[in-house]
């Protein structure tokens, strides 16, 4: 360059890549160097359309708002109300998703369960069985019925307030698990049935059962241990929602749980967290239209997850059709995950506060997926559970103050025509009309 | 004996009676009659009864099984004793595909042959068929014995953790870190005590033990063609 200006050449900006930027680059190298793809956990970084491009119009004089510190918006939900004698009933549409212990440490899955018992709703298990703690600790605990079984037992079962079958996780549709060895614990290996140590997959496919009509029975034989007791959901991934809904409800599912591609994982390959799914505002419309032609919309109830961050999120969700939402990543982050009190911690990772990822390594500085029990002594799970209850009352407070400028005297009154979108992806997805026009892509044939 | 026709008083009302029995019930033993291949039949059992089955029956008869002895006088269909915890469920016929699945204890005896997916995922439950077993056998077994007193299929115990594989017959072939095993002492004593519990005519001596060969317990690149 030196040599050009010396000439008196003028010379060009270093220009990087779009196709080949820094980050590519940097997996490029990665892969070149290990031989092995990239494991994470969370749910996709990439940019989709969300509910960010959302917007609500509000009332005005063709709408009729409610006062905001003197009119009531209701905000219970309650799920299951299809076959359990038992439905549960939750103070506020917004349900903690399902995360394991082993994952999690335990003190993390006691202060989900606090966190949620302050706020009135539920809490749920993961891949890995049910902890006496959660259990003592969440009011309303949901047992998650995954491929692996891992820890399945009847008690345990019979001791949830509702059993969710896991088909498929947001974050991997199509994919099974992994829980790294170093994050075996003695108690993490018992509770598994497997030595310590060793890596432990989870199967991508239920082993007792394939297809809609299977899944039928497997209800049936839920059901008949638990003598109809409980709700039982079934979670799908977004991937086709239409006709995974369809089929679920078919089923003889209670509640669908439908998670976008912004859903966390705790471990799965970086490429299929990114690659793999549909983003969770294209997920939603679908389902409820499914919901809507078999004639179950709000009998059969629809819980969405992936990327769920704030009462806005929760209402827009809500106004597209579905019951409830459920949160994993944001609770995490509540709790303390990824702050940047850590930073210096997260640097000799390699990373730092906002962008750790390597959840399944164990090593997490705010002691929260991790079994180290050094690292885990750093999380109170009483004042996580305190900041988790203060954060899902802001989201619930935010929700209904938005809910309240569209007239509604409950959350569940929001709907698509409250709404316009920003952008044309989001419109077509959502369908609802671009802002400023009264159209959106695919109506009218267009 | 208590006699319930499944058939007249439908299904709800079987697994509701059968759940009402207490540890210390009287009313220990149980008829079903008109099974008639119906679905989820005594399931979710944890008394010490003895439950038979007129007939063939659907899936998962035994399902999550515990205490209870749970004898089918007919075939069985998807499922049979899917993760159960303990007791003991037999079937006199054949038994589909994937029995004994995720199981946790107890024993489970197939007298006729099983079919695909025996014993998939078990975590610690004994299954002795007398007859044959189908593919993919003991997939992803974590614990407890499979014993086969006939021949099994194409890539038993694939991807198998510490259960224990015993089969009197031929293999078609191992699934990936499944390999032949050295057959101690303390397996024969095994062998034996679960032969003689499943009323098998077989001399553990006959029987070949296959586990995992433990090569892929821990991810590594260099494996990735096994997967």
């Amino acid at each position: 360059m030196k040599d050009q200006e010396h000439r008196g050449i003028p010379t060009t900006t270093p220009r990087q890549s779009a196709t080949f930027s820094q980050d590519v680059n940097s997996d490029i190298r990665r892969a070149a160097a290990t031989g092995i793809y990239d494991i994470r956990g969370g749910g996709a970084k990439r940019r989709v359309p969300n509910f960010d491009d959302l917007l609500f119009m509000g009332a005005s004089i063709s709408r009729y708002p409610l006062e905001g510190y003197r009119e009531k918006c209701e905000t219970k939900v309650t799920l299951g109300t299809r076959f359990a004698k038992n439905p549960i009933e939750l103070d506020i549409p917004i349900t903690i998703a399902g995360m394991s212990f082993g994952a999690l440490s335990g003190p993390a899955k006691e202060a989900l369960g606090r966190g949620a018992n302050a706020a009135g709703t539920s809490t749920t298990t993961g891949d890995g069985g049910m902890t006496p703690e959660e259990r003592g600790h969440s009011s309303k605990l949901v047992y998650q019925y995954l491929p692996s079984r891992y820890g399945m037992n009847p008690d345990d079962l019979r001791k949830a307030d509702a059993i969710e079958i896991v088909v498929g996780q947001g974050a991997k549709p199509g994919g099974g698990g992994m829980l790294l060895g170093q994050k075996i614990s003695d108690r993490v290996a018992e509770m598994r049935n497997l030595p310590k140590g060793i890596d432990q997959r989870s199967s991508c496919r239920h082993p007792d059962w394939t297809g809609p009509d299977d899944l039928e029975i497997k209800i049936l034989e839920l059901r008949e241990i638990t003598n109809w007791r409980v709700p039982i959901y079934v979670k799908i991934a977004g991937a086709r929602p239409y006709f995974d809904t369809t089929l679920a409800i078919k089923a003889g599912a209670d509640v669908v749980v439908l998670d976008g591609m912004q859903g966390g994982t705790a471990a799965t390959q970086d490429v299929f967290i990114e690659h793999v799914g549909q983003p969770t505002l294209a997920c939603i419309r679908p389902a409820v239209q499914a919901l809507q032609d078999m004639g179950m919309h709000r009998e059969v109830q629809l819980v969405v997850s992936g990327g769920i961050r704030s009462g806005a999120d929760v209402a827009k969700a809500l106004a597209l059709g579905a019951d409830a939402v459920a949160i994993g990543t944001a609770a995490l982050i509540a709790l303390g995950d990824n702050d940047p009190r850590w930073e210096a911690e997260y640097n000799k990772l390699g990373t730092t506060a906002g962008a750790y990822d390597d959840w399944h390594e164990g090593r997490d500085p705010a002691g929260i997926t991790t079994q180290d029990p050094e690292l885990m002594a750093r999380f109170d799970p009483i004042e996580g559970g305190r900041r988790l209850k203060n954060y899902l009352k802001v989201m619930t407070l935010e929700a209904q103050t938005i809910a309240r400028a569209c007239g509604k005297n409950h959350m569940h009154n929001l709907e698509p025509e409250d709404m316009v979108a920003l952008t044309m992806e989001a419109a077509a997805m959502a369908q609802v009309p671009l802002a400023g026009t009264n159209w959106y892509p695919g109506k009218g044939g267009f | 004996m208590q006699t319930i026709d499944l058939e007249a008083n439908g299904l709800r009302a079987l697994n509701e009676q059968l759940h009402a029995q207490a540890a210390d019930t009287n009313q220990t033993a149980w008829e079903i009659v008109n099974a008639r291949g119906s679905h989820a039949i005594a399931v979710g059992l944890d008394a010490p009864i003895e439950v038979t089955v007129k007939g063939s029956t659907g899936y998962y008869c035994g399902g999550m099984n515990k205490q209870a002895t749970i004898n089918v006088h007919g075939s069985a269909g998807p499922g049979v004793g899917e993760n159960m915890m303990s007791g003991t469920i037999v079937v006199d016929g054949d038994a589909s595909q994937y029995a004994g699945a995720t199981g946790h204890g107890g024993l489970l005896v197939i007298k006729g042959n099983a079919s695909s997916r025996c014993g998939i995922s078990m975590k610690g439950i004994d299954i002795v068929v007398h007859g044959n077993i189908g593919h993919m056998s003991a997939f992803m077994a974590q614990s407890g014995n499979l014993v086969v007193l006939g021949d099994a299929g194409d890539a038993l115990g694939d991807s198998c953790y510490e259960a224990r594989l015993f089969v009197r017959g031929k293999v078609k072939s191992l699934g990936a870190d499944c390999e032949e095993k050295e057959m101690r002492p303390e397996h024969i004593e095994i062998l034996k005590d679960l032969l003689e519990r499943a009323g098998a005519d077989a001399k553990p001596e006959e029987f070949t033990r296959y586990g995992s060969a433990r090569n892929l317990y821990n991810f590594d690149v260099d494996n990735a063609s096994a997967y």
